[in-house]
């Protein structure tokens, strides 16, 4: 077969439906990485024959957290304005078509200003100071779920770390990544690196699946990068998941209670690209009154990859609803998963089906427990 | 090469769907190879949902005279399902239903497409058991079995594929549909065609559907892991144990090389530096006959020189052991580019003098030979390693596959124990069988296929005018 495909549009289309869950990575034997192949040919493809709208969208957005935030406004006017929820109550969202209703029940309530902003760029440990963290803003994660990640920067601070969230982050470069545009990431990654080397920490942390699994890979990405390589590879060593990073330390067990079913759900980018998935477990179980349900197939794939609600949205609903009978059958109140796509993706499946079933970031569950032994 | 008309291709889409007929050169390539190195491209893929569409499918390329090489998942091998004469890839993994599981007449019927372990999953969930257990099985479907009547490490106590067959849904290479066979299990009513069909490499007709027997699924299972020095020292074992009347459910074996592969690429702490394992298993109803069973097994193994014999105490435990043991296949490709898996069969006596023939055959032509294999039933796979690209290589790896065949034959076995002719073994065919079986076979191939459109030039060399 060698030499002998060529790179068709049908070819190109034929990558861009994989969901990179990575299943065929760590099935083959043989150590052949079908994914990584995946996201290689839109790479070649989009230098090949590139497509008109992705330099604007990823050149023009992505680069500048600021500009992505401004991005957000319209979403945000909607919202403050009550309109996203008057439109939802009075049924006019039943008029839209199937797929961009799911689109609109992709997004969160917005949170009033993005995290980035609003956080401090030192947050002191509380007690004794035993770590000094870099906390890693992923955009996702500023822009839509604010109150994930302070909540992970409240729950570090108090297992004894200071954190350290540097305003100027830029996106980890898994969206232009996943679309080909494999020099700009290179930029982005560059400047991350350079960011958090001035900073002197022992660790750098991400409450993110997907931006955890793209730091960890700055290595590679950079691997014939001249000087680059060798300090990619010091950042890339010091990238942790919460829950990985609370794993390796004596962690302060909670006082309080959350009295509640949970389930979990593996994210691809946590369980396949880094290999965690009992910690984020182990952290749930910690907290005394929560019920702990296991789900079936709990690290299938819940078809979010990103955008393929937007972009394939017939395999990526069936994926959805593969997962959303296993999630339903567990009676759970929660559902966790430390993925921003993936809690989106779940909504969409928890709205589709109308379940009382609340979506969220395990260390939100976590940090929960410790405030209510607090009151 | 033969060149569809494009009239044919719209034909065919009016049958199948404009969405199951694939033309573009990067469909094709997925549906051009098998499970060995084997490769050509077919002309069109074309991907039925029902017998009927089959059916549709066959009077069209009667008609034109097209080639149809059935396919399942393509987990064959010897190539049967390559499409080396062009025409249609016919694949079969749209049907993919399971049609009924009969309690009352413990028998499953099953598209040809499903899986075969969903097809397992599911009848066990109903406590019944379809024993053949190829190391292919999560990939390969029952469609395909059929079509290579195939065995696995469970066959010596249950029997192969065929065995299970009662009977089959198939579409003749004119478009007609036949039905063979049925639930009743005594059935002497005409010749057996069911039978017939039983590993026909799609060369006869295409099975759709299939009706298999089932047991009573036995509720305990052990396993055992036998360390021996001495290659020798094995196959006495081996003997030993099924002489006593024990009749284990699987008894598989692995050469050093295996071993060290196998460990090199799975870290299952399997003992790198022996000279053969076995693994032997019991299973049954009652938990102390196979607790029995698995003691006296181990008894005997450590009487005839095994150094070391670790009994699985966890369902984990057992399925590290398969774990290994399926593996062998994807460990080996990590070792060289291509490999040549055969499945002679020799009686179980003359294992260990095949198994020393077979590594002088390796030092003579300067190749790396892999062997393991079901011992309780002599069914070797001696596997060797090469790099097709190397032409000189290759010249000397048709020599070693020649010679191994002649140590089968000459040692009183059979050129395939399970995995088909294909084209492989087409060579050594006339060898293995005589003239006059190979005559009486091409007037069997004739006469269900006049004009020699089902996976043409497989099993039997393509004769002058056809």
């Amino acid at each position: 077969m060698e030499g002998q495909a060529v790179l068709t549009p049908n070819l190109t289309e034929q990558m861009y439906k994989c969901f990179a869950c990575l299943a065929c990575n760590t099935i083959c034997p043989v150590g052949i990485k079908p994914a990584d192949l995946a996201l290689e040919t839109r790479h070649v493809s989009e230098q090949i024959r590139p497509r008109w709208w992705k330099r604007p969208l990823f050149h023009g957005l992505f680069p500048d957290p600021k500009r992505l935030e401004l991005g957000m406004l319209p979403l945000r006017w909607l919202e403050r304005l009550g309109l996203r929820r008057l439109a939802e109550r009075v049924g006019v969202t039943r008029l839209l078509p199937t797929q961009l209703r799911d689109m609109e029940r992709m997004l969160p309530e917005v949170p009033e200003r993005p995290l980035r902003v609003v956080l401090p760029e030192v947050t002191p440990s509380v007690g004794e100071l035993r770590y000094r963290v870099g906390f890693f803003l992923g955009c996702a994660q500023s822009l839509l779920f604010a109150d994930e990640s302070a909540a992970t920067v409240r729950v570090l601070a108090r297992n004894g770390c200071e954190v350290v969230s540097p305003r100027e982050v830029r996106c980890c470069g898994m969206p232009p990544l996943g679309y080909g545009e494999r020099d700009m990431a290179v930029e982005m990654a560059r400047w991350n690196i350079a960011l958090f080397e001035d900073l002197d920490v022992d660790a750098i942390i991400t409450d993110c699946a997907t931006c955890g699994s793209t730091l960890k890979e700055y290595g590679q990405l950079l691997a014939d990068d001249g000087d680059w390589a060798q300090r990619a590879e010091a950042f890339a060593t010091k990238v942790r998941d919460i829950s990985e990073f609370l794993a390796e330390i004596p962690v302060v067990k909670p006082r309080g209670r959350v009295e509640a079913r949970v389930t979990y759900h593996d994210p691809c980018h946590l369980v396949r690209a880094q290999g965690v998935s009992q910690q984020p477990r182990d952290l749930l179980r910690l907290i005394e009154g929560l019920e702990f349900v296991e789900m079936e197939e709990a690290d299938w794939c819940c078809g979010s990859a990103g955008t393929q609600l937007i972009s394939h949205h017939k395999t990526s609903v069936s994926v959805l609803d593969h997962k959303m009978d296993n999630v339903e059958v567990t009676g759970a109140q929660y559902v966790a998963s430390g993925c921003p796509g993936c809690q989106m993706q779940l909504s969409v499946g928890v709205k589709r089906r109308g379940l009382e079933m609340q979506v969220v970031h395990p260390i939100q569950l976590l940090d929960q427990a410790y405030r209510n032994g607090d009151e | 090469m033969t060149m569809i008309e494009p009239s044919a291709i719209k034909a065919l889409k009016r049958v199948v769907g404009k969405a199951n007929v694939l033309t573009a050169p990067e469909d094709l390539l997925c549906y051009s190879y098998d499970s060995t190195f084997a490769e050509h491209l077919p002309d069109a893929v074309v991907q039925p949902k029902t017998t009927e569409e089959v059916a549709d499918v066959l009077r069209i390329a009667h008609g034109d005279g097209i080639p149809v090489v059935p396919r399942g998942m393509a987990s064959g091998l010897a190539a049967a399902s390559v499409p080396f004469s062009g025409g249609i890839a016919l694949s079969l993994t749209r049907m993919n239903r399971i049609l009924e599981i009969d309690e009352a007449n413990m028998t499953a019927t099953a598209e040809a497409g499903v899986i075969t372990a969903h097809l397992q999953d599911a009848v066990e969930a109903r406590g019944l058991f379809y024993p053949p257990d190829p190391s292919s099985i999560r990939q390969s479907t029952i469609g395909g079995n059929v079509a290579c009547n195939a065995g696995g490490p469970r066959c010596l106590k249950y029997g192969i594929t065929g065995d299970y067959v009662l009977g089959l849904k198939t579409v003749l290479a004119d478009g007609r549909v036949l039905q063979t066979g049925g639930k009743a299990i005594k059935n002497v009513t005409g010749y057996n065609l069911t039978q017939l069909f039983v590993g026909s490499e799609g060369t006869l007709g295409v099975i759709t559907e299939v009706l298999v027997k089932l047991i009573s699924r036995p509720e305990h299972v052990r396993t055992a892991l036998a360390v021996y020095e001495d290659l020798d020292d094995a196959s006495r074992s081996v003997n030993a144990i099924l002489s006593a009347g024990i009749v284990p459910c699987t008894l598989e074996m692995m050469d050093d090389t295996t071993i060290e592969t196998i460990e090199e690429y799975m870290r299952l702490g399997l003992p790198v530096g022996a000279a053969a394992l076995l693994i032997l298993e019991s299973d049954g109803e009652d938990q102390d006959t196979v607790d029995r069973e698995v003691e006296a097994m181990a008894a005997i193994a450590r009487r005839h020189g095994a150094s070391d014999v670790r009994v699985a105490d966890s369902e984990s435990a057992r399925d590290e052991l398969w774990r290994g043991r399926r593996s062998v296949g994807p460990s080996l490709a990590r070792r060289a580019p291509n490999k040549l898996g055969e499945d002679i069969s020799v009686p179980r006596s003359q294992i260990p003098e095949a198994v020393r023939r077979i590594k002088q055959i390796g030092h003579k032509y300067d190749l790396p030979i892999v062997v393991f294999g079901h011992a309780g039933d002599g069914n070797l796979h001696p596997n060797i390693l090469f790099d097709k690209r190397d032409d000189e290589q290759w010249q000397r790896v048709e020599q070693a596959v020649g010679a191994i065949f002649e140590v089968a034959v000459e040692l009183g076995g059979t050129l395939s124990g399970e995995h088909g002719v294909g084209v492989l073994k087409q060579p050594y065919l006339e060898h293995a069988l005589g003239p006059v079986s190979i005559e009486m076979q091409r007037r069997i191939k004739d006469a269900w296929d006049p004009n020699h459109i089902l996976n043409p030039g497989k099993v039997f060399p393509a004769r002058d005018g056809h």
